[in-house]
């Protein structure tokens, strides 16, 4: 078995908040991310889902080091992440790219977008002019942009010809890992298919690994070998992709999987209670015992730790293997 | 809300002083004022004499804690040239500019908001472009230009006002129309681009959509939010009630704050000029300390969470 | 078949800019009947919003309006400004996508509640207090005393979209129109919403149009589903049979393209191509340009919309077998 690519550790990112106005205002904690730990394979791709401020672009941008955790360790290849800044974080950043939900607001739009594209190797690399434009045609071409594209503005490319702009970009140094955040979650739905069409093909072609950040449950699915979910600053459920949406075990999970609106016949739906509760002030215990329907005084009490069962999926419920539970599902 | 209040209070305080201290040492290092106000070939024994006299010859630092110190209890030191109480001096200029600058005011306000919220309701129509191609005049052109203009017209041509001096009522209109014209147009440009900005908004349409008639989408739903921006640019001009008026007052022999800092920096009288500063200080910390309170008045999302609960 | 509720038909939208026109919405016809559930899907610029915005003459003043839609006898399109205001939010409501800019943020919840209340039930003081707290409590608002002092920043997005619809309730419309109203919330929030629309929907027997782009959404809440493509209607079924027989290549591909949530995993079918830009569709068939089985008419003649079935709507030249997708078809000669 290969080594592994990505390993972080007891990631946690907390930000001093006010939760009062004024200098005088009451601080507080909000715990964007709280101890989370995920390891990615070369060639693999881990889907990181769950509703908005759970944490989850933020544990994407503290994998690349773009902002430092508050605890925790980021390991790849084996070594740690050298501190954000330094000449040897540098060195790495060729190996791992950032793609953004917003392909417009990620390119320059006074710059044509062949310029853009050449741009990291112009950063990262010591290529001749000539070598970097032979590579920027090889890696259009990848991702299905067309020569007479490289002259164009942003403005003048279609969104999803945007997005391929921005992962012609990544690609450029041959990185081994990209991280997505929701990449396609701004495209029309015609177009989201082509895009995810594209990661596999590249993934099989360069064997890049994928940490895929999205709220969208069937497009995670789709591409990722691998699923965590995240609550709160937390990974409640993490296992392979399509057992974990065949068989959700977490109750924020399920109730997750069958809220999402599906085409085929109608299902037996676990519709939650209230919003997420604000990440600054986070319930006691298991943080979901506010709106899950089988919270006990355990639950409201004791945090439960992420725990593998005997078939490798690993879940954060202390009432997981009642049979209780496997009823009320 | 009393937090808000403290802190916006304590903020004020320091800009006093801050601007205070940049006063003060502006103008120690800009010149010795014996020398400027003895002149250079004055004899040395009255140099030092007037050195002595207005204890310019104490270290610079002393100088500053005992002026500060005598600032907060109101005394500013003593006039130069004159040797009247500086305080005393500026406070009688006060009432005269206020003459014209609040009517002034009532001018930009009464004039811009109509304006700006006609042209942005009729977007694009010759009545929008012509206000807009008014305002860029208005705004573009230097106040002594437009003094110069008026005085050509009215007090030249056609002899129907006076052109300089305060002796009766009529002497003021023309410095009123001077300054109110330009922020009009400020203010028309300003409520403009707010009100469309507004009218772009999702509760807008939301509004129109839950059969709210359109004239009432305006006054009720439109206008509150548009003046949230334009409260900025009014307390600009609030802020402005007292300074704003230096060119104006000195093209039209205006006997107000603005031509006695004129004649006391040319006269490097250093009390009246910095007591003229720290009024104007003042009063503009005073202006956006209101801007701050309208703000929390107007948006209920600045006053906060602290506010509501 | 009872008589429609609202009739659209030849429905023609064009925005002026800049001198030229460029049409957003070309020959729309939908009907629905009272108490129905229609969903209309589509992608960006493909008119499926603008449609409703020009029925209620909600749009700005450089769109041009053309054709017809009646509610009852009444014509909309070109009506008196009084007119559309009796109609707004009275016969006809509307909710949007995101629920918290569609509040107004200087005026409390309940000042806006009562602003409704008053135009439509005529009702003020206490009598329009009580009114808003049974609104409130209808659309599954807890606490509703309190919140009638909160403005919208307070609250979550989820409570600003309940708080929407128990404004566009209170008008007791005869058909709400939803503009994506989930868009912009969490997976749990929407279907927490989505419930609520239904349950209000067996309550009070009032007609939904449900915009959206999410084929699953429009699938769980409606009966018949209604496809645009660049400002035109290119497909009309009952759910089942357009989500298990359509009939027009882009509703097949549009379906072929969607991941799935359960079930082996295969190979999204991507539509090749893109939508074309508003006012720039090509002469003949909108779709023609990315449809794998194109012919020269295609390109040239707009294609008629053709009764395929029972209550099944296809506006494509060819006639496409049931059971057969164009996807799967050997193409046409390139």
């Amino acid at each position: 078995m290969s080594m592994t690519l990505l390993e972080a550790t007891g990631l946690r990112r907390h930000y001093q908040v006010r939760a009062g106005r004024g200098p005088f205002g009451a601080k507080a904690v909000l715990r964007a991310v709280d101890g989370v730990s995920l390891s990615l394979k070369p060639g693999r791709t881990l889907g990181l889902v769950g509703e908005s401020g759970c944490g989850k672009s933020t544990t994407g941008k503290l994998v690349l080091g773009f902002i430092p955790p508050t605890a925790g360790t980021v390991r790849y290849r084996g070594t740690d992440m050298p501190p954000a800044g330094t000449p040897a974080w540098r060195a790495l950043r060729p190996r791992m790219q950032m793609v953004y939900q917003d392909p417009l607001g990620a390119l320059d739009r006074r710059l044509p977008v062949g310029v853009q594209i050449m741009e990291p190797l112009a950063i990262h690399g010591a290529k001749s002019p000539a070598e970097q434009r032979d590579r920027a045609a090889g890696v259009m071409a990848a991702v299905g942009l067309q020569m007479h594209q490289f002259d164009r503005y942003p403005h003048e490319l279609s969104g999803g010809q945007r997005q391929r702009v921005v992962l012609a970009r990544a690609l450029m140094t041959e990185p081994d890992l990209l991280v997505c955040d929701e990449p396609i979650s701004a495209l029309d739905v015609s177009i989201q298919a082509q895009v995810v069409n594209l990661l596999l093909d590249l993934q099989d072609q360069m064997g890049i690994a994928y940490l895929f950040i999205s709220h969208d449950l069937k497009v995670v699915r789709q591409v990722s070998h691998e699923v965590a979910v995240m609550y709160l600053g937390r990974i409640v459920e993490q296992g392979e992709a399509e057992d974990l949406f065949a068989r959700p075990l977490h109750p924020y999970t399920r109730a997750l999987v069958s809220a999402i609106p599906v085409l085929g016949p109608r299902r037996e739906r676990l519709l939650l209670q209230g919003d997420p509760p604000n990440p600054v002030d986070v319930p006691s215990g298991c943080s979901f015992h506010t709106r899950c329907p089988f919270a006990t005084a355990a639950c409201r009490a004791e945090t439960p730790a992420l725990r593998t069962l005997p078939d490798g999926r690993q879940v954060a419920c202390h009432r997981v293997e009642e049979p209780a539970l496997q009823v009320a599902a | 809300m009393l937090l808000f209040t403290a802190s916006r209070a304590l903020r004020a305080a320091l800009t006093i002083l801050f601007v205070m201290t940049f006063a003060f040492v502006v103008l120690r290092l800009s010149g010795d004022p014996a020398l400027l106000i003895m002149s250079v070939d004055a004899p040395p024994e009255a140099i030092k004499a007037f050195r002595e006299a207005w204890g310019l010859e104490r270290p610079i630092w002393e100088q500053y804690l005992s002026y500060i110190g005598h600032a907060f209890t109101g005394d500013f030191g003593k006039s130069m040239r004159d040797g009247r109480p500086a305080i005393d001096l500026v406070m009688e200029r006060v009432p005269a500019t206020l003459a014209i600058t609040l009517p002034a005011l009532a001018l930009k306000v009464g004039l811009g908001i109509p304006a700006g919220v006609y042209a942005a309701l009729h977007r694009n129509s010759f009545a929008d472009r012509m206000t807009m191609a008014v305002s860029v005049a208005g705004f573009t052109m230097p106040s002594f230009v437009l003094a110069l203009l008026l005085v050509l017209l009215f007090s030249v041509n056609l002899g129907w006002l006076p052109a300089s001096g305060a002796d009766s009522p009529t002497y003021a209109i023309l410095p009123i129309i001077t300054l109110g014209a330009s922020g009009a147009a400020i203010m028309a440009r300003f409520t403009r681009s707010a009100m469309l900005e507004v009218l772009g908004q999702p509760y807008i349409r939301a509004a129109s959509a839950k059969g709210v008639e359109w004239r009432r989408v305006i006054s009720h739903h439109a206008l509150p939010n548009a003046a949230i921006p334009t409260v900025t640019i009014i307390g600009f001009m609030i802020g402005s009630l007292v300074a704003g008026a230096v060119v104006v007052e000195s093209v039209f022999a205006w006997p107000g704050i603005g031509r006695l800092l004129v004649s006391a920096v040319a006269n490097r009288d250093l009390a009246v000029v910095q007591a003229i500063l720290m009024v104007i200080a003042t009063w503009m910390v005073l202006a956006n300390f209101t801007v701050d309170m309208a703000y929390g008045w107007l948006d209920p999302r600045v006053r906060g969470t602290a506010a509501a609960h | 078949m009872t008589a429609p509720l609202v009739e659209v038909t030849g429905l023609t939208v064009d925005f002026e800019r800049d001198g030229r026109s460029s049409r957003a919405v070309d020959g729309v016809d939908l009907a629905i009947a009272p108490g129905e559930a229609l969903g209309i899907v589509g992608e960006s610029g493909s008119g499926k919003s603008v449609t409703w915005l020009a029925a209620l003459g909600l749009l700005p003043a450089r769109a041009r309006v053309g054709g017809s839609v009646r509610i009852d006898k009444q014509q909309l399109i070109g009506a008196a400004p009084k007119v559309l205001e009796g109609v707004r939010g009275k016969r006809i409501a509307m909710i949007f996508q995101d629920p918290s800019s569609c509040l107004n943020p200087v005026h409390r919840i309940g000042w806006q509640l009562v602003e409704a209340l008053k135009l439509h039930r005529g009702l003020d003081g206490a009598a329009a207090e009580a009114a808003t707290l049974r609104l409130l409590d209808q659309v599954g608002i807890a606490d509703a005393r309190r919140r009638l002092g909160d403005f919208p920043h307070q609250l979550s997005g989820g409570l600003n979209q309940r708080v929407m619809i128990a404004m566009a309730l209170a008008g007791e419309p005869d058909l709400l129109i939803a503009d994506e109203p989930t868009t912009a919330l969490d997976a749990t929030i929407q279907a927490q919403i989505l419930a609520l629309l239904a349950s209000i929907r067996r309550d009070t027997g009032m007609a939904l149009v449900l915009i959206s782009h999410d084929l699953g959404v429009v699938a769980e809440n409606v009966n018949r589903v209604a496809v645009m493509y660049a400002g035109r209607l290119v497909e009309e079924a009952m759910g089942q049979d357009l989500f298990g027989a359509a009939r027009h290549p882009y509703t097949q591909g549009l379906l072929a393209a969607l991941p799935t949530l359960t079930g082996p995993r295969r190979r999204l079918a991507a539509i090749p191509g893109t939508v074309p830009e508003p006012g720039k569709a090509p002469p003949g068939c909108a779709f023609a340009p990315r449809c794998p089985l194109a012919e020269p008419r295609c390109q040239s003649e707009p294609p008629p919309v053709r009764h395929v079935g029972l209550m099944h709507r296809a506006a494509c030249h060819l006639q496409i077998d049931v059971g057969v997708s164009a996807w799967n078809l050997p193409r046409a000669a390139e």
